[in-house]
């Protein structure tokens, strides 16, 4: 607040990072739209080709700004840049954006409250005799489209069974709880400044990330190849895979997170009193926890 | 207790000049700049695409656009105004004056600041591209949903979609990462001793601002992120095929699109206060009753959202919650309006540019508040819903109250931001002939609409006609006295009377105690505040 008494405020120097991070988003977001725009209009079907590369080009820009973005920030903090005042700023910082990411999360937990309790059931409930859903169920799971719709032949996937709470979500939930004791503990052995204990914490978190990712990808398999359930199944479909993959995404984004801070703490980076770059990562994976929790419940067991 | 607040102090004699300078700068003027100007390209991109429009309505029937082109020309020329000429001029004002308000030597995050400030125009190239893409045969021009993204017809579209689909993620992302720096900002960068009663109003009003945006901006990503996956990988969200429902769309897209009007207003109930108190010579009237109305305004602003599509089929319940809690807004609303008028009322007022504005401002943006009340009223929308009452109502609110008390703001600041005052005879002219050619633009919309001529369509019925006609010629001179505003401020950063530090007789607050222009690094030494 407004009492810092230990001097400067550290503005940085000029940085053509973000310029160019904005530039690879934008050829990756029109190469993006390019390389489908066949499916709309038909004769632009070559632009395919240059719409992937232009993905390509931008997601290596920005991959590699992003690299150099953090390898400053870290060498900034290395380098004494930063004090009390700064380490404020960041954790402030760090809160807003999570909230931010839990305002993401929300419209698609709307999206599934809002199918279950109200459009489903609807839509199964209209007038036989004048609704071209006649085949539609209004139980949840819901399989999706079936039957002639507006002109379309519809046929849900013969083999459909919604994804099995007690099987490997259950495991996952175990997994994504222990990892946040892992990160704690980590934490705990900086405070005391056991170098080990936050190491070997860390590596314990890391690894349980890339399990529960591993068992994520299995269990995206095994829908798609044995269960009928995809993308295209219906409410279910739509909901299960937007809500688990972009949870899925933020795993991802946290393990990499955590990838990096421990190679920092191996090399001896962070002190008990000045850790903003571990507690950030912390945070942040507490969160995607949280989150899962909010999963299993209402995509998996209820 | 003194002691120098910015570490690269010195440094900016090593710093990158010409285009490098404002490509990699993490300064919050240079930022601010850069928001100011392109928000006044964007105003008059956005501006030059309605004046189409205007001219197509000049007269029934079809002559200069056709029907495809007019759509698009509408809902871009929304997406263009909104988010990309009056929320960076918001945050444009926040990047250069907040620091200065408060005390603080810059904003508290400069390289976000400066990402968030980078976004922009790629965002605008993707709202724009199609246009030019479609004069190259390729694809069907831009998006033509209206600025609402409405399904099923957004789930059709052409590839214009995707690009506004794409653009809004910049724009989202761009608006998270200014709020981030700005709550940051307020929270951990304001001078000793100012407590958060003590903010200057402007910092309440953004700071409200900025947590909107980040309870509502992430929903409307995912919206159009779920559209997206409808339009391009199978899924049923807004498909009833599927389960899903189009009109879960209008839900989550207003669930943003509500707040979305209070963004667009709170920082100017900030700085506009300031400005009033400033010319009346006299403090401002209620500062707790503004800062609790402020909050109040934004937590209702988040639970009213279905007013904007009462006439959608909704349970009776439902429309009567919307319509009471719709309605209960304006009470603290009112109580902002009273203050405002308190704060001038018996002061010895001047009439500089700046004020003329902010007068203006209340009356005008009163009218579009009250406007606003009738429609919340769910028996009269039935009618007037998707009409040009409603394009009237939301001009007054958007235009009247967003766009002319911006202009309110950059008259008010130009002179501490260059060290130059501007052309008061013309700032004055520019004042009368907004002001006037406003409303005789859009007067005649609020009587289309209650005699029943529907929005968004290129074409109407012939009875129309003279309203129309004052309409454009009304909308022309808007359009072309903008160009007095674009010239007072181009010749004012050139050069001029010099300003005193002061500039204004009345004025109050950190930022009036620095030269003008202000040193390249506010406060290196923070004030203290008693
Ligand atoms: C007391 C204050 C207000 C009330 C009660 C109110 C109420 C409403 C209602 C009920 C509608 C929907 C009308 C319809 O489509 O039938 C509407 C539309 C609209 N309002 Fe307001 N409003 C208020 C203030 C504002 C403000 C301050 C802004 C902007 C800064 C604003 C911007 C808009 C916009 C952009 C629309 C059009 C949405 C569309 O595209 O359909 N309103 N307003
Ligand atoms: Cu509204």
């Amino acid at each position: 607040m407004a009492t810092h008494t230990e001097g400067q405020y550290f503005v940085p120097t000029p940085s053509l990072y973000p310029f160019i991070i904005s530039l690879g988003l934008l050829s990756m977001a029109s190469g993006f739209i390019l390389s489908l725009a066949h499916e709309r209009h038909k004769d632009l079907g070559y632009l395919q080709g240059p719409g992937e590369w232009m993905m390509i080009v931008g997601a290596v820009a920005v991959i590699a700004m992003i690299f150099r973005w953090m390898g400053k920030v870290i060498s900034e903090s290395e380098g004494g840049m930063y004090k009390k005042w700064e380490d404020k700023s960041f954790r402030w910082g760090m809160i807003v954006f999570i909230c931010s990411e839990v305002a993401f999360f929300a419209a698609f937990f709307g999206a599934l409250f809002y199918m279950r309790v109200i459009s489903v059931p609807e839509i199964a409930a209209f007038d036989p005799d004048y609704t071209m859903y006649k085949d539609f169920l209004g139980t949840w799971p819901s399989t999706g489209p079936g039957g002639l719709v507006l002109g379309t032949e519809y046929t849900p996937p013969a083999n459909f069974s919604p994804m099995a709470a007690w099987g490997i979500p259950a495991i996952n939930t175990l997994i994504l709880l222990s990892s946040g004791v892992t990160v704690t503990w980590a934490h705990w052995g900086l405070l005391k400044n056991n170098r080990k204990q936050l190491v070997i914490g860390l590596f314990l978190t890391v690894l349980l990330g890339i399990i529960f990712l591993a068992l994520q990808a299995y269990e995206y398999h095994h829908a798609y190849t044995e269960l009928g359930l995809t993308l295209n199944a219906g409410a279910y479909g739509s909901t299960f895979f937007m809500l688990t993959g972009f949870h899925g995404f933020h795993v991802t984004l946290g393990t990499i997170m955590l990838i990096v801070i421990l190679l920092r703490s191996i090399k001896g980076h962070f002190t008990p009193q000045h850790h903003f770059g571990f507690e950030g990562v912390a945070w942040y994976w507490h969160f995607v926890d949280v989150v899962w929790l909010g999963l299993f419940i209402f995509v998996y067991w209820l | 207790m003194s002691y120098s607040a910015t570490a690269s102090h010195d440094e900016h004699h090593d710093h990158p000049t010409g285009m490098m300078r404002w490509l990699t700068t993490t300064n919050h003027k240079d930022i601010g700049t850069m928001y100011l100007t392109f928000s006044l390209i964007m105003f008059l991109v956005g501006g030059f695409m309605i004046l189409c429009v205007r001219a197509e309505l000049f007269q029934p029937g079809l002559q200069l656009v056709q029907p495809e082109l007019f759509n698009q020309l509408i809902g871009v020329h929304a997406l263009v105004m909104i988010f990309t000429a009056l929320m960076p001029a918001a945050t444009g004002f926040a990047n250069w004056m907040l620091p200065l308000q408060i005390g603080a030597p810059d904003m508290a995050l400069p390289r976000l600041n400066n990402w968030g400030f980078w976004l922009l125009p790629p965002a605008a190239i993707l709202l724009t591209l199609p246009f030019t893409l479609a004069m190259f045969g390729i694809g069907d021009g831009a998006i033509a949903t209206g600025w609402t993204f409405y399904t099923p017809l957004s789930v059709q579209g052409g590839l214009g979609v995707d690009f506004a689909i794409f653009s809004v993620h910049l724009l989202g992302i761009s608006s998270v990462m200014g709020s981030i720096n700005i709550i940051v900002t307020i929270f951990n960068m304001r001078a000793p001793g100012m407590t958060m009663m003590k903010l200057p109003m402007f910092a309440w009003g953004w700071l409200i601002t900025a947590f909107l945006l980040i309870a509502t901006i992430p929903v409307l990503a995912g919206a159009v992120t779920m559209l997206l996956t409808d339009r391009h990988f199978g899924t049923h969200f807004f498909d009833a095929a599927g389960g899903g429902d189009p009109i879960l769309f209008q839900h989550l897209f207003w669930f943003f699109g509500h707040p979305e009007v209070y963004i667009l207003l709170l920082p100017v109930w900030g700085f506009m206060p300031q400005i009033l108190q400033t010319f009346s010579r006299k403090p401002m009237y209620g500062y707790k009753a503004q800062v609790y109305s402020l909050w109040a305004i934004g937590a209702l602003s988040v639970v009213v959202w279905a007013h904007h599509f009462f006439t959608v089929g909704m349970p009776v319940p439902a429309l009567l919650y919307f319509m009471y809690s719709t309605m209960a807004i304006s009470v603290p609303l009112a109580v902002l309006f009273f203050c405002w008028i308190a704060t001038i009322w018996r002061g010895s007022m001047s009439f500089e540019t700046p004020m003329l504005f902010a007068v203006g401002w209340i009356i005008l943006f009163g009218i579009g508040g009250l406007t606003g009340l009738v429609l919340a009223d769910v028996a009269a929308d039935a009618q007037y819903h998707h009409t040009y009452f409603v394009v009237a109502h939301f001009h007054y609110t958007l235009f009247a109250g967003g766009i002319m008390g911006i202009m309110a703001g950059v008259y008010y600041w130009l002179p501490k931001m260059t060290g130059h005052m501007y052309n008061e005879k013309l700032g004055k002219l520019h004042f009368w002939l907004t002001a006037i050619a406003f409303n005789l633009t859009f007067i005649p919309q609020f009587f289309l609409g209650l005699a029943g001529m529907p929005r968004r369509i290129p074409d109407y019925a012939l009875q129309f006609t003279e309203f129309n006609q004052i309409s454009t010629i009304a909308a022309f001179v808007l359009g072309l006295s903008q160009l007095l505003f674009v010239y007072n401020i181009i010749s004012c950063a050139r050069g001029g009377k010099k300003a005193t530090d002061k500039v204004w007789e009345g004025a109050e607050g950190l930022e009036w105690t620095l030269p003008s222009p202000p040193p390249y690094h506010s406060f290196t030494e923070q004030p203290v505040v008693k």
